[in-house]
């Protein structure tokens, strides 16, 4: 389209442009980010709660009021107008601004916090000491700069919910589940834990941050040392906690999931989802929907996962003791039933499902069976002085850099406006990797495609947050049974001729590849699905 | 090897491409001029208004043809010389075939209007019309008024497009209520209003009667018939339908009516040609279908049965029961089986009518008056599930038994609000004030 005229204008003229209340909005939501950013230079502010309140309170208000000034003139509906116009949604200049400035947000926050402020030997200054009355207020501790992100955090997914209601308030669907979404961070995510750490205040408790709906190995320090050390000498909550901790990833997850699809944690309750689901909305038709891009994503989250696996068993198993007269889970006990469990998973899968894997599935759940096998056997066999090949605690810090900080934080979030919104659950997340095995092997969850009705539009595809493409399947005919899909909705939403409807039903037939184009001549059909 | 031929490449000729693959190793050559990739024609609107990009409405990724040996030509067919078994291209060079499709599809209807031909005169069909749009509706400075004439499906979307940019639009439709000779009153009055809720100037019961040009052959403003009154504008959008795009093939030899004259078995008169989509003209209807159909999902259907006949298991083109859908601004329209307008209604049909409170849902099911035989059902702000009402259809329901069950075709999403008591309520008190 050479014809097209392109102009650096930030706000040129409709569907890019931002009318008057979004443009109020942006300088009320600026202020307060400028708050922030003042006190992170040192500025230092008088009534440090009077101007935290009136920062954060114009934050939230601003993107409320933008929101306002997007849709409430609109009628309901779909309203994707511009999206791949306007540069912020379209990887243009803003996008790379915001992706830049994200990033180098992330960076600081997780490596040098002392930048922000953070001072664990004397009094905050800076960013983090503006939080320090809220953080007083919550939990009787000075901020730190985790309480700092997860309050940010929290507004971000409680404001850019209610952005996202507005634009999809004619959906129940979508209302209901942002509700969930924006429940979870901020009760159990945000208050719960924070309440928690006053009882550490009498000498019974000595609980650690405890996010009770983050499940192993999402929260994969869990399993560490001060964490178990912690939980086990917080006397009977503290060990409820922990089996609260254990039944959630071998017994809750998989009952849920089974019933509902892993969307039930991925798009309702979990905090990296919420985030993606809200302040990433705008920007989830970026992921990538090749071929190529699924091939890379089956590999590489699968691979965190075993490295999750790995690590924990690591830990744990150093973390226990030899002596079975001490107690009865010993570090040999932990690692042969360890050991078992996964082999008796491993035989399961390939007994019952192995035609359900393609084939660099099956090559990959041999390769990794494999492994972690040989890990094991390697520990098993050398004495209790090595742990596996490395040792427990460099591959929790390698982990812990490499995955939880790097992987989820500063790709997964940092990079929302140039790869989309769902980069760390679809690629890193091993979490989504475990729910994925699940949902596409025993749960009742599909996505129904609606006979004949699909126009190849490529709403769905391009919408879809996680790069699936829905398109594929929808125009033969084909219910969408996917390993990544986080059940957002919002396929379904988009879809103008009504295709597409997230179900949960019986397993059997779940996913048929059998073209059903209803409207044919039936004879037809049965040709067409003659292999 | 067989050499098939397919001109155009849009849903049938891609469709047809596709299933030969699938059934054979016979060579496949595609010929279009209109773009070097299939892409969803359905979707252009979305490009327009920056819901998509050009890419995202190919269904197939690039390597997909290659990979499945199925060549593409980025050319101009000017005429097919069937004696030799050759097409002639624009640019002078030669095809040769074995078996040839033809899949051309459409083109817009122009009436003869003085002025239809000026710049800035256009209709939406073809990823060029987007193209000419981009350059004559860029925005509301370039564009400060559009004017659409013709009160169908083409129309109302290039009149939600053009909204999008912020374009006041004036909408000139012949009919006295949008789309009332395929739907009923009800439910055209329901989209009459949401039109306007919109902000088009919709203008019913009146026709263009010319475009004037300025002084650089650019339309300005259309005059209408009816009240002689001059529209300024500098965008004119023809959407009075289309009609199969066939000039090419005028004394080629190939018969032709208003399209290219086939049988059931989608073969023309000329042996070895078939035609498909939108521009093939069935020799007698096929049921209460029209004889051309320029619908996606018949396009389709022809693909897949042309596939097999090509590779030896002659069969006729035999559609089940007809379906469709589109989208009105923010009303989803379903249709399954058969609902007549109110001006084309048979003496046998009668129609229950249902709207909802909010005026952006409601349904009609038409029945059989003497039999209570369910005939068929529109649906707007409420999805359906296409199975059940295919299955109630074949099986020939009544409508008492559709009303009764209607929740079992439900699709819409999860949580959303269900209308089925309301709907047999509303139902049950009509069959008995009757």
């Amino acid at each position: 389209m050479s014809t097209v005229q392109h102009n650096m204008s930030l706000t040129g003229e409709p569907p890019k442009t931002l009318n008057t209340v979004q443009k109020i909005a942006t300088i009320i939501g600026m202020f307060g980010l400028a708050i922030l950013l003042l006190a992170s230079f040192n500025v230092t502010f008088p009534n440090k709660a009077v101007w935290l309140s009136i920062s954060l309170l114009s934050i939230t208000g601003g993107i409320i009021l933008f929101a306002r000034g997007a849709y409430a003139n609109e009628l309901e509906g779909i309203k994707n107008h511009g999206v791949w116009f306007k540069s912020v949604s379209s990887r243009g200049f803003l996008a790379w601004i915001t992706g830049i400035a994200l990033t180098g947000f992330y960076i600081v926050l997780y490596f040098y916090a002392e930048y922000l402020g953070l001072n664990a030997n004397g009094e905050n200054t800076g960013v983090i000491s503006l939080f320090d009355p809220l953080s007083r207020l919550l939990n009787g501790n000075p901020a730190s700069q985790w309480f700092v992100y997860g309050t940010l955090y929290t507004i971000a997914i409680f404001a850019f919910g209610i952005k996202f209601i507005w634009k999809y308030r004619h959906n129940r669907y979508e209302r209901i589940r942002t509700m969930s979404v924006m429940f979870f961070q901020t009760a159990f995510a945000f208050l719960i834990p924070e309440f928690m750490a006053r009882l550490n205040t009498s000498e019974a408790y000595n609980l650690p941050y405890y996010d009770l709906k983050s499940v192993w190995p999402l929260n994969y320090y869990l399993f560490d040392g001060y964490s178990l050390d912690g939980l086990l000498s917080s006397g009977n909550l503290g060990l409820y906690m922990l089996l609260f901790g254990v039944a959630s990833i071998f017994i809750i997850t998989p009952i849920l999931t089974y019933k509902y699809g892993k969307r039930w944690y991925c798009s309702w309750v979990c905090g990296c989802g919420g985030l993606a689901e809200t302040a990433g909305d705008p920007f989830r038709h970026l992921s990538d929907k090749s071929m190529f891009a699924w091939k890379v994503e089956r590999w590489v989250v699968h691979s965190v996962l075993v490295f999750a696996v790995v690590m924990t068993t690591a830990l744990v198993s150093t973390y226990l003791g030899n002596d079975s007269n001490a107690y009865w889970l010993t570090k040999d006990v932990f690692l042969i039933g360890a050991g078992v469990f996964l082999t008796l998973i491993f035989a399961g899968i390939w007994f019952f499902k192995r035609d359900a894997l393609k084939k660099d599935a099956r090559y990959g759940a041999v390769g990794y069976f494999v492994i972690i096998i040989a890990l094991l056997g390697i520990h098993y066999g050398s004495g209790n002085s090595n742990i596996f090949i490395f040792e427990a605690a460099v591959l929790r810090q390698w982990y812990g850099f490499l995955i939880g900080a790097i992987f989820s934080g500063v790709i997964g979030t940092g990079f929302y406006p140039i790869f989309g919104s769902r980069v760390w659950c679809r690629f890193g997340c091993p979490m989504a990797a475990i729910l994925g095995l699940q949902q596409r092997l025993f749960s009742r969850f599909r996505i129904t495609t609606n006979g004949g009705q699909c126009i190849s539009c490529g709403n769905c595809s391009t919408y879809c947050e996680m790069g699936i493409d829905v398109r594929a399947y929808a125009q033969k005919g084909e219910n969408i049974v996917r390993a990544s899909c986080v059940g957002c909705g919002i396929c379904s939403a988009v879809c103008p001729r009504g295709v597409l409807k997230l179900e949960n039903g019986p397993m059997e037939s779940r996913i048929d590849s059998n073209q059903v184009l209803l409207g044919n001549d039936v004879d037809l059909i049965a040709l067409v699905n003659k292999k | 090897m067989e050499h098939i031929v397919i001109i155009g490449n849009g849903i049938s000729g891609v469709t047809a491409a596709r299933h030969i693959r699938k059934l054979s190793d016979k060579r496949i050559t595609i010929i279009s001029a209109e773009t070097e990739h299939f892409f969803s024609r359905t979707a252009l609107m979305y490009i327009y208004m920056g819901h998509m990009k050009y890419e995202h409405t190919k269904p197939y990724e690039d390597w997909f043809w290659e990979k499945n040996k199925i060549e593409l030509k980025r050319a101009y067919v000017n005429e097919v010389m069937h004696e030799e078994k050759q097409l002639l291209l624009e640019d002078g060079a030669k095809i040769s075939y074995d078996k040839l499709i033809i899949a051309v599809g459409s083109k817009s209807n122009k009436f003869g209007w003085p002025g239809q031909d000026l710049d800035g005169v256009q209709g939406l069909y073809s990823y060029q019309d987007l193209e000419t749009l981009e350059q004559y509706a860029p925005n509301k400075k370039v564009c400060k008024r559009a004017v659409i004439v013709g009160g169908g499906l083409i129309g109302i979307e290039l009149a939600e497009m053009l909204h999008t940019r912020g374009i006041p639009v004036t909408f000139l439709v012949r009919e006295s209520s949008f789309w009332n000779g395929i739907l009923p009153n009800g439910e055209s009055e329901m989209i009459n209003r949401h039109i306007k809720n919109h902000h088009i100037d919709l203008r019913l019961g009146v026709n263009l009667k010319e475009i004037l040009a300025d002084e650089n052959g650019r339309a300005r403003a259309v005059v209408v018939a009816e009240t002689a009154e001059e529209i300024p504008c500098d965008l004119v959008g023809l959407t009075a339908g289309v009609s199969p795009n066939v000039d090419f093939l005028k004394g080629s030899g190939i018969e032709l009516g208003r399209g290219v004259k086939v049988n059931r078995y989608l073969e023309t008169n000329v042996p070895d040609v078939y035609a498909i989509g939108d521009c093939a003209e069935q020799r007698e209807a096929i049921g209460k279908r029209r004889t051309i159909e320029a619908v996606w999902y018949t396009g389709r259907m022809m693909g897949e049965t042309i596939a097999q006949t090509i590779c030896g298991n002659r069969i006729q083109y035999n559609p089940g029961n007809w379906f469709n859908s589109a989208k009105f601004f923010d009303i989803e329209y379903q249709t399954y089986g058969w609902v007549n307008s109110n001006e084309q209604l048979p003496d046998y049909e009668e129609h229950f009518h249902w709207i909802h409170e909010d005026d952006t849902k409601c349904l009609t099911i038409a029945t059989h008056k003497e039999t209570g035989k369910f005939l068929g059902i529109n649906t707007f702000g409420i999805r359906m599930r296409h199975e059940v009402f295919d299955t109630w259809l074949t099986d020939d329901r009544g409508t008492d038994y559709v009303v009764q069950y209607l929740a079992l075709a439900n699709f819409d999403p999860e949580f959303y609000r269900s209308f089925e008591s309301q709907v047999l309520e509303a139902y049950t008190n009509q069959t008995i004030n009757a």
